[in-house]
This record gives C-alpha cells, structure tokens and sequence, in this order.
C-alpha cells in the first residue's frame, strides 16, 4: 500500500511538472502580449517597455520558467499581473466556495444517480427503465446555463424559495448544487444501472436468491456494494473537474468559486493566475483519482487481494 | 496670470436634467446601497487601476488637486484651493486646502502630491498611466529609469505644489483630476506594498471598509470629506460575479439598486416597453466613438480611394440598429460631447455607386478580398457579419477574425497584420474630456508603433505638428480657439480616412426606482457612476 501510495506521489509529481511546462509554453505563445494589456490604451511604448521589464517578460521563456519553478517549489504562486495580489491569496479566497459546491454537488449527484440507477437495472426493459434513462438522458445532453437559469427563475426569482445569487448559508448553495447535482446524475445513473445490472446476473446473486434472503438485503448489502466500484472512479474524476472551477454554473449563481477567477484571469492574459488555477485543478484531479485507487481496495477486497 | 475661474470649462455639455423636475426630491439620511458587476475588481491602487469598474471606485476613494462638478466635464479645484499659471504655460502653482486628513487620520501636505505622481511614473509600480505626466520637467529621465523623482514637481512648503513643464500642455489641468494623480500616503503604501490596491488609503469621498474577494467590497462614507454635503448615502456595497441578468431581476426585485454592466441585450427591449423604463434606464452619452480602423499600411489599403470607397459602404443606421438603437451614428472620430466636435461636418454620406465608381477608380472594379478584426464577444461579431455584408455589397470580401480582445489588440499594434479592425469592446473612451486624448495614441504618429493604439497606423506630420500646436494653447481663455483647432484636426484627417467612424455608443445603466438624481451622476463623462452625487429619494 505504501510501495503504491509512493508510486502515485511520485508520477503526480511528474504530471504536474508536464501540466506546468506546456502550460508555460502555451501562454507565453500566446500573440497576445500581457504588458501590452496592462498597460492599457494611453501608454506610451517606454511604460509598455518598463512594466514587461518589471515583470521580467523581457527575459528568455527558460530563464521565465526555471524562475517560475524556483518559486513554486517554495509554494510562491507570484502575484497577479491585474490584482498585484498573490495568486494564492486568491486562490485561498475561492477556495472554500469551490469545495463547498463540489461536495454538495458530488452529494446530490450521487444520491440521485444511485437511486435512479438502481430502479432502473430493476426493472430492466420495463416502463420505469425507459423512463428512468430517457429523464438521465435528458441530463447529461442539456447545457448547463438552460437549467441554470430554469432553476434560478422557478425557485429564486418567482418562488423565492432561494436566494438569487451570492455565498452565503445553506440556502444559497441548494439551487447551484442542483444544477450540478441534476445533469451530473444522468451519468451516475446510467453507470449505476449498468454495473446492477452486470451484478444482478451473477452467481451469487441467485444463490442469496435461491436460500431465501429477502430481495431488499438482496439489493442493498449484495448487489449495490459491488456495484459501487465504477462510481467511486467517478466521483474521483468530479473531484479533479469540479476543483478546476465550474464556469457556466459559478457565472449564473454569482457564485465565488474557482471558475471565476481563471476566466477573468483568461480574458485579461493574466499569466500567473492561469498557471495557478491550473495547478491547482490538475493537483485535484492527480489527487482525486489517487483517493478514488485508495479507497477502491476498502470496497471491494479483490483489489486487496491483488 | 490667469486665474482658476477661467476654467477649463466645457460647460453645459451634458444637458442637466431640468432641476425644477428634482426640486421636489430630497435625499434620504443613513442610506445604503448595493451596486453589482459580473468582474471582480481588480485592484484599488489609483496608480494601476484602469478599467470602468474601478475607475468610479478609485475617484471616490481618494482626492486630486483638480475634480469636475459631478455630471459635467468642468473642472474645480478639489484638494488644490486655488492656483495660477504662468503666461508662458510652464508653471502651475498650487495652493493647498488646508486640514485635509487621509483615512488614517494624518493631514494631506504637498509632499503628498509630489510622491503620488512620482509613484505613478515610477517604472516600478508597473502603472499604465505614467505617459499623462510626460509634460512635467524630468519625466524622461525618471520614465527612463536615470532619476529617482521628477525634478519639475516643487514643494516649498506644506501647503504649495509647483509644476515645472518641459512643454506647454493646455490638458495639464485634466491630467491632474484622472486617477493616476490620486493623492496616497506614503506611509500606507510603503507599509502596504504591492497589496496597497487591497487596502487603499485615500482622502475620498468613502473610504474602504472590508474586501471579501471575489463577494464583496464594503464602502463607507468618510465624516471627515472636505466637500460640503458630500457624499449623500452613508455606504455602498459592491457585490462582484453576478451575471447582469441575474443581478437585473434581482434589482427589479429591490435586491439591488444599481446594475453596473447595464441590460443585456436580450433582455433590453423588455425593460424598454416595461412600466418602469423610465425609472429603471439611465440612458447617457458617452466620450466613446465606435470605428472600423483601416490600415494604411496594408495593401490595398494604402490607397485612400479604397479606404473612401470603404466609408461611403457601410449603412450606419443598420448598424446602430443592432444594438438596439443605443448609439448614434458617427461621421467623424470625436464624439459630439467632446469639445471641438464639428456640428456642420457631414463626412462620408452612405452611397453605394459612389463607392464601387470610386474602387473602380482605384483599380478593383471586381473589388478585393481582405480581413476583419472583432472582438468576440456580443454584439461585435454580429456588428462585423453587418459590416462584411455591407463590404460585400461593393465587391470587397472581408474574412471576419472573431478574436479574444488581447489577441485584437496583439494584432493591431503589429504592422502589417490587421488589414481592418472593428473597435467595437475596445473602442475609444476618452480619458478625460478634450480632444487631444482623441488624437496621440489612436490617430497620431506616436501610435503608429509595435504594440501601440494605432491600429490605422496613419501618420500625418503636417496633423501631428497642428496638435502639438493646439496642444500648446494652454491660456484657458484660448480654449474656443483651440477646441476650433482640434476639430479641424478631425475633420481634415477624414480626408486621408484612415478609421470609419461608425457609431457613438450611449452607456446605460440599471437603477432601482428608489435612486434619486439626475442622469449624468449615474453615466457621468468623467467616471461613470459618480458614487459622491448619488443618493436615495424619500
């Protein structure tokens, strides 16, 4: 376990190296010069001159990257070209939105996708299945900002059973959660119900059948357990995606998270927040499926085993 | 000597909503308000901020020596008490009011002055405004890196400020109320460092109270602001990432009371015809002109016929159309609230014939392929498929390049790449209202250089030596010949027609119906929302 966590670390380290390297060379290929922008309409070329100086945008991209590794090693994500900020202050500052959203929105895609799933390998063929994989259909083919915007105006601006947009209490994160939860759980579901029905047909299913145990324990303690593998993959791979900020559901709720703050940074070619924020996604995403391998062996002892 | 009375005065620009209309309306004590932006604000530093978010915010955090009456571009003294110019134009000399206090509590002197403009030139605060000092003594040399201070600013004693000026500059008096002349202490900052702009200090109308990045900005009304009456609600909350749309029904519900980013599009004609048009829409001219840059300096538009032919194309009037009527077409690159701006100028009228006669006369009868620069984001790419059309129609088949707007801009400022650029997202707003800011980097030949605003990349010395002269006229009882001079400028340079001026794109503004006040407090020319004058009605 330990020869295997280690392994992990390692090549995660190597991943991010990469995911920095090329995220370095692609910004800095970029026609679209950060000084130039900066230093907005009235400058004059010796205040364009001096501010890529200040920034040291005039050096050569190696001695701009060993520069950049030198500091990040030492955890120094440098400052906002725009803000003048640290990057990780503001990553820091969005940080608790981004995990709120994810685990709400993990939470209700799960419970949904399960539930759904499961019902639907029940009746395999039947109505309910029908039913069940066109509505998840549904979910994982409509656009983000449609039911974004649906949810916002049926339960916020016309019931107002929920707050508009903001961070806040528990209020304000339902409606963003939902929209997250809803379109995410077709996928949950469609993966639930295949995995069910793959496990409903094997051997020892019929045998716990066949003595006598009732069909719900049947269901719970023998089928879904074993069924859950797939999902805890998926839920490894939400981590990673939904640290990375979710952009369309963020913009609509006015929510405060991670997304936002690399598409500002994007339109306004402010480097240091793009290598930050993609960083820190891509660690989430090293990390999430590292947790997912871990947790894999607990579930399921065959992996144990191996 | 010509005393401050002789103001600069452009006055009575912006028509005053009729006061009688107000007389009835009295502000209430102790408000609150909260205004919205879908951008998180950048930085508060008055020596870097320069977007239209933060630029409302940072004049009403802090002070300058100069100001303009809120809704107008007429310049008072604000932290100067007076001053005096020197005949020749090279002197300005400030007296300073006197028990100004910063935030924190210390008295604003004239060292004060001197450190924020040498702050704002000095290369290291990486600021995008240095360039508007370029007329006091020394600047080169600091700019440059060979001195550590601008050996033209003077401070004799705590309550005078003279400037030395390397050249006359009858704008001089503008540069001193933008931003980047914002008084800061010296103190606060070197305490503060690169994150001042988190943690202003100013000597404004508000002052700072609490930053929740990328939430909110809590501002409160400073007891100790020296301008009588000044400012009229106690605070204002600045709540950033919300989408205009969702921030519009949220000020429809009385949430919010002024949405920054205006009305989308898709929702405009809605709120238009809606019962509360007239209280909700602040409509306003602005010192913006909308224009297709056509590049001299790329075949074959270096010939001025094609680029007449082009102008005589495009149906204005369509254009304004698609932005649902919030502009105006322009004939000539100064908007109409800009002083100089030539009334009885009609420029290219919309003619066809005229247009294909005159491309034949260039030698293209059958016309020419060539590109477009856009910016992609709403209306732009749609304001270019109208332009292409319009193009069409005379034979010339312009590729539409929908870009991000750094990647227009990349483009522009290298010679020989963007054959056209619509400016539209990009578009000229003047920094301060007189023409010459119209002129130097958009138009004149110091633009025309790698990474400058010079997208035409047209340079007529004959023009640049009239702006210079013009530009020296800084007598302010000269200042109807000058602006004369500076429209001439304009209209003369329409002749070699190096832009299509398009439009003059109107801003407009969402308020909640309980916001009080005229229009132009809310789309003031020189800051946008002028947080000082605006307040809530009983």
């Amino acid at each position: 376990m330990i020869e295997l966590i280690l392994r992990r670390f390692g090549g995660a380290l190597m991943i991010l190296f990469g995911v920095a390297a090329i995220t370095f060379v692609l910004l800095y290929a970029l026609p679209a010069d950060p000084a130039v922008q900066l230093a907005g309409r009235s400058a004059t070329a010796q205040t364009v001159a001096n501010i890529r100086h200040e920034l040291g945008l005039d050096q050569p991209l190696i001695v701009q990257f060993v520069h950049y590794l030198g500091n990040l090693v030492q955890g120094d994500l440098g400052r906002s070209y725009t803000q003048k900020t640290e990057v990780m202050t503001l990553i820091l500052a969005r940080l608790p939105a981004t995990l709120i959203l994810m685990v709400s929105g993990i939470l209700v895609e799960v419970a949904i996708g399960l539930t759904l799933g499961t019902i639907a390998a029940l009746n395999r063929g039947g109505a309910v299945d029908r039913l069940v994989m066109t509505v998840s259909f549904i979910g994982v083919s409509a656009p983000q900002f449609v039911v974004a915007l649906l949810l916002l105006y049926v339960f916020a601006a016309t019931l107002q059973w929920f707050p508009m947009a903001g961070f806040g209490g528990f209020s304000h994160v339902v409606l963003p959660a939902l929209t997250l939860g809803v379109l995410g759980a077709g996928w949950y579901a469609r993966m639930v119900r295949s995995a069910m029905i793959d496990v409903l047909n094997q051997d020892y299913i019929r045998t716990a059948r066949a003595k006598g145990v009732a069909e719900r324990t049947v269901i719970l303690r023998h089928a879904v357990p074993n069924a859950l593998l797939p999902i805890v993959a998926m839920i490894g791979i939400d981590i990673g995606q939904f640290m990375g900020g979710v952009v369309v559901v963020e913009a609509v709720y006015g929510w405060p998270g991670i997304g936002q703050l690399a598409w500002q940074a994007i339109q306004q070619v402010d480097i240091p927040i793009i290598m930050g924020v993609t960083l820190i996604s891509s660690l989430a995403i090293v990390t999430g499926n590292l947790i997912a391998d871990l947790v894999a062996p607990l579930i399921d002892p065959r992996i144990r085993a191996r | 000597m010509t005393h401050w009375l002789h103001r600069t005065a452009i006055a009575g620009l912006m028509a005053l909503t009729p006061l009688a209309a107000l007389a009835d309306e009295t502000p209430v004590k102790g408000a609150t308000i909260v205004v919205t932006y879908k951008d998180d604000i950048a930085t508060l530093d008055p020596a870097i901020g320069y977007d239209w978010q933060n630029w409302s915010m940072i004049k009403s955090l802090f002070s300058r020596l100069m100001e303009y009456t809120p809704g107008t571009a007429d310049l008072v003294p604000s932290l100067a008490e007076s001053f005096e110019i020197s005949p020749d134009g090279l002197t300005y000399t400030f007296k300073l009011r006197k028990g100004v206090k910063f935030s924190n509590g210390r008295e604003v002197v004239a060292s004060d002055v001197k450190y924020s403009i040498e702050r704002a030139v000095n290369p290291k605060t990486q600021g995008p405004g240095a360039g508007f000092f370029g007329a006091i003594s020394g600047f080169d040399d600091m700019s440059g890196g060979k001195a550590e201070g601008l050996s033209g600013i003077e401070t004799p004693d705590d309550q005078t400020v003279i400037f030395k000026l390397s050249r006359p500059d009858a704008t001089f008096l503008h540069v001193l109320a933008i931003n980047f002349a914002s008084v800061v202490p010296k103190e606060v900052v070197e305490a503060e460092g690169q994150d001042f702009g988190k943690k202003p200090v100013g000597s404004g109308a508000f002052v700072l109270k609490d930053w929740v990045i990328g939430q909110k900005l809590v501002f409160e009304k400073n007891p100790n602001f020296y301008v009588a009456d000044t400012p009229k609600i106690d605070g204002f909350t600045v709540e950033v990432g919300q989408e205009p749309l969702v921030a519009l029904l949220r000020l429809q519900q009385g949430e919010v009371d002024i949405a920054g980013d205006g009305i989308p599009p898709a929702k405009f004609l809605e709120i238009k015809n809606g019962p509360d048009a007239a209280d909700i829409i602040v409509d306003g001219e602005q010192l913006q002109t909308g224009y297709v840059a056509l590049n001299t300096r790329v075949k074959p538009l270096d010939d001025v016929k094609v680029r007449q032919a082009l102008n005589m194309a495009v149906n204005k009037e369509r254009i304004t159309r698609i932005v649902n009527g919030r502009a105006t077409p322009a004939n000539q690159p100064l908007p109409p609230l800009m002083p100089g701006y030539d009334k009885d100028y009609k420029g290219y009228a919309y003619d066809i014939e005229k247009a294909k006669a005159l491309l034949a006369e260039a030698g293209y009868p059958d016309g020419f392929t060539t590109a477009l620069y856009a910016s992609s984001t709403d209306p732009n790419p749609r304001i270019a498929q109208a332009l292409q059309q319009d193009f069409a129609a005379i034979g010339v088949k312009a590729e539409i390049k929908a870009l991000a707007n750094a990647n227009v801009i990349a483009a522009g400022g290298t010679e020989g790449e963007a054959p056209m650029i619509w400016s539209g997202g990009m578009a000229w707003i003047a920094d301060f209202p007189d023409p010459s800011n119209f002129y130097g980097p958009i138009l004149g030949c110091a633009g025309a250089v790698q990474g400058g605003w010079n997208w035409s990349w047209y340079c007529n010395k004959d023009l640049d030596a009239r702006a210079i002269a013009a530009d020296s006229m800084s007598d302010p009882a000269k200042k109807d010949e000058r602006a004369k001079l500076w429209g001439s400028v304009f209209t003369d340079l329409m002749a070699d027609a190096p832009w299509i001026p398009v439009f003059n794109e109107r801003r407009v503004v969402a308020k909640s119906k309980r916001m009080g006040g005229p229009g132009n407090i809310y789309i003031d020319p020189t800051r946008v929302i002028n947080y000082d004058a605006i307040y809530v009605k009983q």
